[in-house]
């Protein structure tokens, strides 16, 4: 308990600090002005987003492989974690879009890619409450949460592959992508957050998984008894 | 400063997903662990 509240309290230090950094230390880009300081929250919740779903992808081929449910609980936890981020990611853009834009939303590749991977990922958990019996629930989610991970390479090439209204990539861009030192660390200090939120999140989120199994195990002991 | 409302309104839908996230995850841990004690004094008064 006392190290989840030192955890807890280390990642809202970060999170404190990278919202200083993005307000008051990254300097004002120069044709969007204030608004562009969206970026140091969308950018990073985006990365995080399909950090976590990698991180559900490969929970999902150990599962399919070894049949173990720990496999089966970090992928899910991993799944709805990264849901929540991309929650953050389809909410975050359109405030940023709505001045610079116009618009509040275009179907563009970028971000019609990453609606399609956030209906994917609510699919999956969806899929989850149709299945009672735990491993073909396991087996199933498994099988459609590798199938669901086909999107995430398609979000990151959407913005390499294609024209689209959405901003060039600014960090593995190519040639004339690239960003002034003082945003490059502020965005990467804001991503090192953020992936510490995840780990706070996907882990309390393990835990439900964990004891949910647990419960599953003392009922069959209860109607056994 | 143009648009900074915008800039703190998205900061502030943010961590509100965040934070009724870590909500959600917290309730649904509280009511298990009730679930588990519960059960656990129903197996050992049986015994």
């Amino acid at each position: 308990m006392k190290k989840h509240a030192l955890a807890s309290a280390v990642v809202l230090l970060l999170l404190g600090a990278a919202a200083y950094g993005a307000l008051y230390v990254a300097p004002t880009e120069r044709t969007m002005g204030t608004i562009q300081r969206i970026f140091y929250i969308h950018v990073p919740s985006a990365w995080t987003g399909l950090t976590a779903f990698f991180i559900c992808f490969v929970a999902n081929l150990f599962y399919v492989f070894r049949r173990q449910p720990y496999w089966d609980w970090l992928a899910v936890s991993a799944a709805e974690v990264g849901l929540a981020f991309t929650t953050v990611v389809l909410i975050t853009g359109p405030v940023w879009a709505h001045p610079v834009w116009g618009i509040w939303w275009t179907w563009d590749a970028r971000l019609t890619s990453t609606f399609v991977l956030w209906l994917l990922y609510v699919s999956y958990l969806l899929l989850r409450t149709l299945v009672e019996e735990p491993d073909r629930r396991a087996l199933f989610s498994a099988l459609f949460g590798i199938f669901a991970f086909i999107d995430v390479p398609l979000v990151f090439g959407s913005i390499r592959w294609w024209r689209t209204q959405h901003p060039q990539p600014v960090i593995m861009g190519g040639a004339g992508s690239g960003l002034e030192p003082t945003m490059r660390w502020v965005l990467l200090f804001s991503w090192l957050a953020m992936l510490s939120l995840m780990a706070l999140l996907l882990r309390a989120r393990y835990d439900v998984e964990a004891m949910r199994g647990e419960l599953d195990s003392l009922q069959r002991d209860a109607e056994a008894a | 400063m143009k648009n900074l409302d915008s800039v703190f309104a998205a900061y502030l839908i943010a961590w509100g997903v965040f934070f009724a996230y870590y909500l959600t995850v917290a309730r649904r841990t509280s009511s298990l662990r009730e679930d588990i004690e519960r059960l656990r004094n129903l197996l050992n008064r049986s015994k």
